[in-house]
C-alpha cells in the first residue's frame, strides 16, 4: 500500500508542532511519547500500521478549531479519529499528520423525546445513545456490529450501517444534524432538530466523507420508539441458491424484515462450534430473519414467511419463542468474525454489496476464486441488502500469503461491481479499498468528486492518502478544459 | 422568452451544455417546467429543456429499485411501480396547481432538483433518502456519475445527497436510480375532531408528538385548522367544521386495525376520535402532500418552515399575531406551510427571525416578483456556509451557466 511521501519539512518541525499544540491543550492531551503513539498506529485494519506525528486529544470545539487552524495555518496534515474500530483504515496515522482524537467527546448532551432526537458529542459510543434512552422506550437505529465500541463521529464519517439498516436505514437516514470544524477553524452547524437542511445537502456529504471534509464535534441523531416485540426465524437450505429465492419471495410478498442475515456452511459451522446457538450443520446456508413490531403484526408475518420457506423447501425451521431463544438465534450471527477467526491465525474481511439476484452466481465464482489462490473464505451476509462479508482466512506467518489474500479479496470485489454492486457497502474505501477505486469510477468521477473536497479542504491536508488514489491539486482540477470543437450544436432541435 | 433546446439523448445534452460553456450562455434547466416558480427568478440567455429525455430505462422490482431518464414523468414512474405493487416511499409531491400550473406535470429530474417529499418523509425520508445514484453532466461539460443501484454503498461521496435539491445549479441530472419498496397492504387514517371553537395548534402538534412517541409506527402526521379542513374533497373532513388533527397508519392488515385501536385510545383525551378508510386517507393525505389547501390564493405570500417539530404551531401563531393569514402543519409539527396576505419586506424578516429563534429554515415558496427579487428565497446562509456553497458551484460549474442564481446570488 503505497501512502503519500512523509514530508521532511513537517517532521523536521515536530517540536513547534508540540509546543503549538501544548498552548492549545493542557498537557495529558498531546501525546508525543513513541511508547503512547503506539497505541494509535492503526485502526481496526491492523494489517496497516504506523506511528502518528504526534496526537491530540482535544475536550472542546473550541480547541478543535484552534488546531485546524494552527495546521491550516502552517501546512501540517490532520488525521481524525474517532474509536479506531473502522475496518478500511480511514484513521490510519500518516508520519507527517497530526491524528485529532476525538475520545474525550464523551458525553450526551440532550436527549429530546418530544422531537425524538439525542444531542450527543462524537465520541460517544453507538450504543451508548440507545442505552441513554431505552428507559423510555427508545432507541437509536443503524447498529454496526461494533456498535458497543465504535463512536457515533465514526458512525457518520463512514455512514455505518448493520443488521437493521434494510427497514431503518443507514447513518444518513438517521442522522439531523452536526457541528463541523472545518480545516481554516471555522466551526460551522449543518442541519438541527429539523428535518431537512437549507441550501446544498452538506450533512449529506459529510456523512460518510472518511475524515475527509471536516471534523465533527456535535451531532444530532434521530431516535425511534422500539418496536413492541420482536421475533426471528431460522431457515436452513440446501442450496445457496434456494436460500436466496427465499429472499426474493419475502420481499416479493412486500415484507421488509426488521433483519435478513445469510452465513454459508462454513461460517455456519464456525460459529455453531464457538457458540452453540442451535444452528442445523447440514446445511448450505442459514438464513435469520427477523420481525419486528406490535405482537398481531409479527405473528402474521411470521406465518406467510413460513409458508413462503416452506414451499420453497426449507429443510430446517425454528421460531424463537422467546426473547432469550431470538438472542441465541442471533449469538451465532454476531460472533460470525471471532468464531471463523479462531479457525485461522488471521482472517481480513471483506465488504461488497451485490444485487439479491446475484448471490449464488457470487457465491459459485467465489468458491473457484477459493481454489485458485488456494485460501479458505466464510461468508456472512445482509441478505436484504445485498451486502457481502467475506471472510478471507490465511497466515500471515507464511510468506505471500497475506498478499495473495488481499488479491483474493481484490478480486472479489472487482467482481462486485462486475455484477452490478459496489466495491463497499458499510465499511468504507479508506485505504483497503482506495486501489480499486477505478473499478467503478472514471478519471473524471474522481475527479469531480474530489472538486467538492476542495471546497471545503483545498490545500488536502484532511486525511490524505485516504479514498482516492490519486491526489489531484485543487488548482488542476479547478482548471477548465475547452471543449473544442463540440459545436454540433445547431443539430440538436429548437422550438 | 429564452430559446429552448430539446435534446432527446445524453450525447445532446452534453452537446448544449458544452456549448453554452464555450458561448458562456447561461441555461435554465427545466423538465417540464411544474416547478419553474421555485426559487429566485434568474435571468436566462437558453432553456435546456429535458422533457424528451425520458423512459424507465431499468426497473427490477425485486432488486428494489428503478432506474430512469431525467425528464422522465412521474406519472409514468408511479404507473409502472403500481404494476409491481410498489411505490417510491417519500411519496412525491405534486406542486404543479399550487405554482399556478396543473396537475400531473413533474418529472423524475425536478424531483431531485427541488429534493421534495410527502408527509412520509417522517418515517422514509425525502428524496435525498431514496436516491441512489445518477449520471449527469457537469457545468465544466463533463459527464459523471456517483453511487449506485443498491442501497448500501459508501464507495466514495456521496454526491447524490448534494445533487437533490441543488436546484440544477451544480449538474444536468440524466439518469436517475431511486429505491423502491412495496405498497402498505392497508392504509387508515386515525382523525382527532377537536370542539367547535378556539385554535387547536398547540393541542394538535401535542397530539402528534404522543402518537409518534408510541409504538404505533405512524406513516404520517398533519394537523389542519377549521377553516383549511373546510377546503378538504373528504366530505367527513370538510363536513366536520372543526380542525382536524390526522395520523396514518401503514401496513398488514391485522397489524393496521390494531394499531389505529391503540391509538384510538391514547387520543381520546384530545376530542372525538374516527377513522379514514383507504379512498379517502389517499385523497386526504395527497391534499397534504401537494398543498392543495393553498393553490387556489394566487396572489398571497406562501412560507415552508422546516423546524423541530415541537416548535411548528408556536412559531407560526408568533408570525401570525397581528397579520392576517393562515397555517397547517405537516410532519407531525416540523413542516409548516404558511400562507400571509401581506407581501410586505418586514414580514418576510420577521418569518426569517422567527424560525432563526428555534432552528432551522424558511422558504418563500411564492410571492409577488417584487418580493421574490428583494428577500432571500433560500434561508440566507452564514458566512463559512456560504462560501462553501459558492466553493462547491466552482467546482461544478465555473462558469456559471446552469441555473445561476436561482438559489443564492453568484451559485
Amino acid at each position: 500500500m503505497l501512502m503519500p511521501k512523509p514530508d521532511a519539512g513537517t517532521i523536521a518541525r515536530r517540536d513547534d508542532i508540540i509546543r503549538a499544540m501544548q498552548e492549545i491543550i493542557d498537557d495529558e492531551g498531546v501525546i508525543v511519547d513513541a511508547d503512547e503513539l503506539r497505541a494509535y498506529d492503526c485502526d481496526g485494519l491492523m494489517a496497516y500500521k504506523q506511528i502518528p506525528l504526534i496526537v491530540v486529544l482535544p475536550k472542546t470545539t473550541a480547541e478543535v478549531s484552534r488546531v485546524l487552524k494552527y495546521c491550516h495555518e502552517n501546512d501540517v496534515k490532520i488525521v481524525p479519529r474517532g474509536a479506531g474500530t473502522g475496518l478500511s483504515g480511514g484513521a490510519l496515522p500518516l508520519a507527517d499528520a497530526v491524528t485529532i482524537g476525538l475520545g474525550k467527546f464523551n458525553k450526551i448532551i440532550e436527549t429530546d423525546y418530544l422531537n425524538r432526537c439525542v444531542v450527543t458529542q462524537p465520541g460517544v459510543t453507538n450504543l451508548a445513545i440507545t442505552q441513554a434512552v431505552q428507559e423510555e422506550g427508545f432507541y437509536y437505529a443503524p447498529d454496526p456490529s461494533s456498535q458497543i465500541a465504535c463512536s457515533i463521529g465514526g458512525n457518520i464519517a463512514e455512514n455505518s450501517g448493520g443488521v437493521h439498516s434494510l427497514k431503518y436505514g443507514l447513518t444518513t437516514n438517521n442522522v439531523l444534524g452536526v457541528e463541523l470544524v472545518l480545516m481554516n477553524g471555522d466551526v460551522v452547524r449543518l442541519g438541527g432538530k429539523h428535518l431537512d437542511s437549507a441550501g446544498y445537502d452538506l450533512l449529506g456529504v459529510v456523512t460518510g466523507s472518511e475524515g475527509l471534509l471536516g471534523v465533527i464535534t456535535e451531532v444530532t441523531v434521530r431516535i425511534l420508539r422500539s418496536p413492541e416485540t420482536a421475533r426471528a426465524i431460522l431457515l436452513g437450505f440446501e442450496t445457496s441458491e434456494l436460500a436466496g429465492d427465499c429472499v426474493a419471495a419475502v420481499i416479493g410478498a412486500g415484507i421488509i424484515p426488521g433483519g435478513m442475515e445469510m452465513m454459508d456452511t462454513f461460517a455456519i459451522q464456525a460459529a455453531e462450534e464457538f457458540v452453540h446457538a442451535g444452528y442445523p450443520l447440514d446445511v448450505e446456508a442459514l438464513l435469520i430473519i427477523e420481525l419486528d413490531g406490535p405482537e398481531v403484526e409479527v405473528e402474521y408475518l411470521i406465518e406467510t414467511v413460513q409458508k413462503i420457506a416452506s414451499d420453497i423447501g426449507a429443510v430446517h425451521m425454528k421460531i424463537s419463542q422467546t426473547e432469550e431463544e431470538r438472542l441465541i438465534f442471533w449469538s451465532g450471527r454476531k460472533a460470525a468474525f471471532p468464531a471463523v477467526g479462531r479457525l485461522s491465525p488471521d482472517y481480513i474481511c471483506m465488504d461488497g454489496t451485490i444485487p439479491r439476484g446475484k448471490l449464488s452466481e457470487v457465491l459459485q465464482k467465489m468458491a473457484v476464486m477459493a481454489k485458485k489462490y488456494d485460501l479458505r473464505v466464510a461468508n456472512v451476509f445482509h441478505a436484504g441488502d445485498g451486502n457481502l462479508h467475506p471472510l478471507i482466512l490465511f497466515d500471515a506467518n507464511n510468506p505471500g500469503e497475506f498478499q495473495r489474500a488481499e488479491n483474493f479479496g481484490g478480486d472479489i470485489l472487482k467482481l462486485c461491481v462486475a455484477v452490478g454492486g459496489v466495491l463497499t457497502g458499510e465499511h468504507g474505501v479508506g485505504i483497503e479499498k482506495r486501489d480499486l477505486m477505478g473499478e467503478m469510477f472514471t478519471e473524471d468521477d474522481m475527479k469531480q468528486q474530489q472538486r467538492l473536497k476542495c471546497a471545503f479542504d483545498p490545500g488536502h491536508l484532511l486525511n490524505p492518502g485516504k479514498v482516492y488514489p490519486t491526489l489531484h491539486r485543487c488548482a488542476e482540477l479547478g482548471r477548465m478544459h475547452v471543449h473544442k470543437g463540440a459545436l454540433k450544436f445547431p443539430e440538436i432541435p429548437r422550438f | 422568452m429564452s430559446e429552448v433546446i430539446k435534446p432527446k439523448t445524453d450525447a445532446e445534452v452534453l452537446e448544449a451544455v458544452q456549448w453554452a460553456g464555450n458561448e458562456k450562455k447561461a441555461l435554465e434547466i427545466k423538465g417540464r417546467g411544474s416547478k419553474s416558480g421555485l426559487g429566485r427568478p434568474m435571468a436566462t440567455d437558453q432553456t435546456l429543456d429535458l422533457s424528451d429525455l425520458t423512459g424507465i430505462t431499468d426497473y427490477q422490482p425485486g432488486e428494489l429499485f428503478l432506474s430512469a431518464k431525467a425528464g422522465t414523468p412521474l406519472s409514468e414512474i408511479t404507473a409502472a411501480l403500481e404494476k409491481s405493487n410498489q411505490q417510491l416511499m417519500f411519496e412525491p409531491p405534486d406542486y404543479g396547481p399550487l405554482m399556478g400550473g396543473v396537475a400531473g406535470t413533474g418529472t423524475l429530474g425536478g424531483l431531485i432538483g427541488c429534493n421534495l417529499a410527502g408527509s412520509r418523509r417522517l418515517k422514509a425520508g425525502s428524496a435525498r433518502d431514496n436516491f441512489l445514484g445518477f449520471h449527469a453532466v457537469s457545468g465544466r461539460g463533463e459527464v459523471f456519475k456517483s453511487g449506485g443501484q443498491v442501497v448500501k454503498n459508501v464507495t466514495g461521496f456521496d454526491l447524490s445527497k448534494l445533487i437533490a435539491g441543488s436546484y440544477g445549479t451544480l449538474a444536468v441530472v440524466t439518469d436517475a436510480t431511486f429505491k423502491v419498496l412495496p405498497r402498505p397492504e392497508k392504509t387508515r387514517t386515525v382523525l382527532i375532531q377537536w370542539s367547535q371553537d378556539g385554535i387547536y395548534d398547540h393541542g394538535g402538534v401535542q397530539a402528534m408528538t404522543e402518537a409518534l412517541s408510541s409504538t404505533n409506527d405512524v406513516a404520517g402526521a398533519a394537523h389542519v385548522p377549521a377553516q383549511i379542513a373546510a377546503r378538504s374533497q373528504v366530505d367527513y373532513i370538510n363536513n366536520s367544521g372543526s380542525a382536524i388533527t390526522a395520523l396514518r397508519v401503514e401496513g398488514p392488515g391485522p397489524s393496521v386495525t390494531y394499531r389505529c385501536a391503540a391509538l384510538t385510545k391514547l387520543l381520546a383525551k384530545f376530542g372525538t376520535v374516527d377513522e379514514l378508510h383507504s379512498r379517502n386517507s389517499a385523497i386526504f393525505w395527497k391534499e397534504i402532500s401537494d398543498v392543495a389547501y393553498m393553490a387556489d390564493n394566487p396572489s398571497s405570500v406562501l412560507w415552508r418552515l422546516s423546524v423541530p417539530p415541537t416548535e411548528g404551531s408556536r412559531v407560526s401563531l408568533r408570525i401570525l399575531e397581528g397579520h392576517p393569514g393562515e397555517v397547517f402543519y405537516d410532519w407531525a409539527g416540523g413542516l409548516v406551510w404558511l400562507l400571509l396576505q401581506s407581501s410586505d419586506r418586514s414580514l418576510a424578516a420577521r418569518v426569517r427571525q422567527c424560525v432563526d429563534k428555534v432552528g432551522g429554515h424558511a422558504t418563500l415558496v411564492r410571492g409577488p416578483d417584487h418580493l421574490r427579487t428583494s428577500v432571500p428565497v433560500f434561508h440566507p446562509l452564514d458566512k463559512s456556509l456560504s462560501e462553501i456553497t459558492k466553493r462547491t458551484k466552482q467546482g461544478f460549474d465555473p462558469r456559471g451557466i446552469l441555473n445561476p442564481g436561482r438559489m443564492y446570488e453568484g451559485v
